[in-house]
């Protein structure tokens, strides 16, 4: 059963996402939540494995919450079904592909898309980053505490480096070493 | 007989663009381009545009769309299936490694605490991602709606991306046959 669910799951992120990469995220995040495969820090620990892995983004997760809940064989089937779509819908595009590129309804589509995924990034972004800056939930009394302020102030220093076009995966190493750094000094 | 070293060569041409590429998406673009193009003059500099272009408007990763629509080109049938497999390979090979050899070290205790920085820098970059949508976003007042619309109902309700998505494509018709009626007249 738990093949049938990966397989389902993953075909249902491989059909109704646009743009692949990052604006899988939502679909992502709501599925394996939703299935209790992974939690939210778990997705965000797996996006800087996937970072530092080659390979598309959503390939990497399919395989990687396929292994973990149901070994080579589960990995096999989420992945088969985050690409099954993909594959079938550009094969037909293929064929009638003059069509498909002055399609007025294809058009159409995309300028409802592109933007929606905007939002739903935007969504996604506000509550992985409630389970990174506050982990242990909302309250007053974490304020005190100096680890509060690691997540932040390596998280300020990141989005400058990022505008800055840094490597993601020399981002990721950084933010490994001052975590591990701050770690080890604060004793969390 | 000429089909089959081509659906062979798609295979392991795949395979490396799928091997050497880090990020997915649009960082594939430029690897592909060598190869399909430079290196193997399978199809032009016009069609990566216009593989870019169908990749962005059909559901799924740009790197599978992109690996099945070349190879159809090239090889048809049989071409698609070996490209989609060679660029899906590398990573289902290393993922799988990676999630037990993960799964193995996740209780030491600098590895949680470089993830607890990592954590905080994976953040930056789909703040960065975000940014980069954006860009290439449609901008004006539909847009903007339709960014702030979908933001506050899979934020604050309890609604699902799917319905969004499928409500969003939709409105972008309806308002581009409004917009082409209105252009008639």
């Amino acid at each position: 059963m738990i093949y049938l669910n990966l397989f389902l799951a993953f075909l249902k992120i491989g059909l109704f996402t646009f743009g692949g990469g990052y604006a899988m995220l939502p679909m992502i995040q709501e599925e394996v939540t939703a299935h209790d495969w992974l939690n939210q820090s778990d997705l965000i620990d797996f996006i800087a494995v996937s970072e530092s892995t080659p390979g598309p983004f959503a390939v990497n997760i399919a395989t990687f919450v396929g292994a973990r809940t149901g070994g080579i064989f589960g990995s096999i089937c989420a992945t088969l079904g985050v690409v099954l779509p993909s594959f079938v819908i550009i094969l037909i595009v293929a064929k009638c592909y003059a069509k498909f590129k002055s399609s007025r309804l294809v058009v159409g589509a995309m300028n409802g898309l592109k933007p929606a995924v905007v939002g739903l990034i935007a969504a996604a972004l506000l509550s992985l980053s409630q389970t990174v800056f506050f982990p242990a939930g909302l309250s007053v009394s974490v304020l005190g505490t100096a680890q509060f302020y690691v997540s932040p102030g390596i998280f300020a220093a990141a989005v400058v480096l990022a505008f800055k076009k840094l490597h993601p995966i020399l981002i990721i190493l950084l933010s490994a070493v001052i975590g591990v750094i701050t770690g080890y000094v604060l004793q969390i | 007989m000429k089909r089959i070293p081509k659906t062979i060569s798609l295979l392991l041409t795949f395979m490396k663009i799928g091997l050497f590429t880090f990020g997915g998406g649009y960082a594939m673009i430029p690897l592909i381009q060598r190869e399909t193009v430079e290196n193997k003059n399978w199809i032009s500099d016009e069609d990566i545009l216009e593989i870019v272009a169908i990749a962005e408007s059909t559901p799924g990763p740009i790197a599978i769309n992109a690996a099945t629509f070349i190879g159809y080109r090239v090889a048809g049938f049989l071409g698609a299936l070996s490209a989609t497999l060679g660029v899906v390979l590398p990573s289902f090979a290393i993922i799988t490694v990676v999630s037990f050899v993960l799964a193995e070290f996740q209780n030491v205790r600098w590895i949680q605490y470089a993830f607890n920085g990592i954590r905080a820098g994976v953040l930056a970059l789909i703040v960065k991602a975000l940014w980069s949508m954006y860009k290439q976003s449609p901008k004006g007042i539909f847009s903007y709606l339709i960014m702030l619309g979908a933001f506050v109902v899979v934020a604050f309700l309890p609604i699902n991306v799917i319905f969004v998505i499928l409500t969003c494509a939709v409105v972008g018709i309806v308002q581009a046959l409004i917009m082409s009626r209105r252009d008639k007249k």
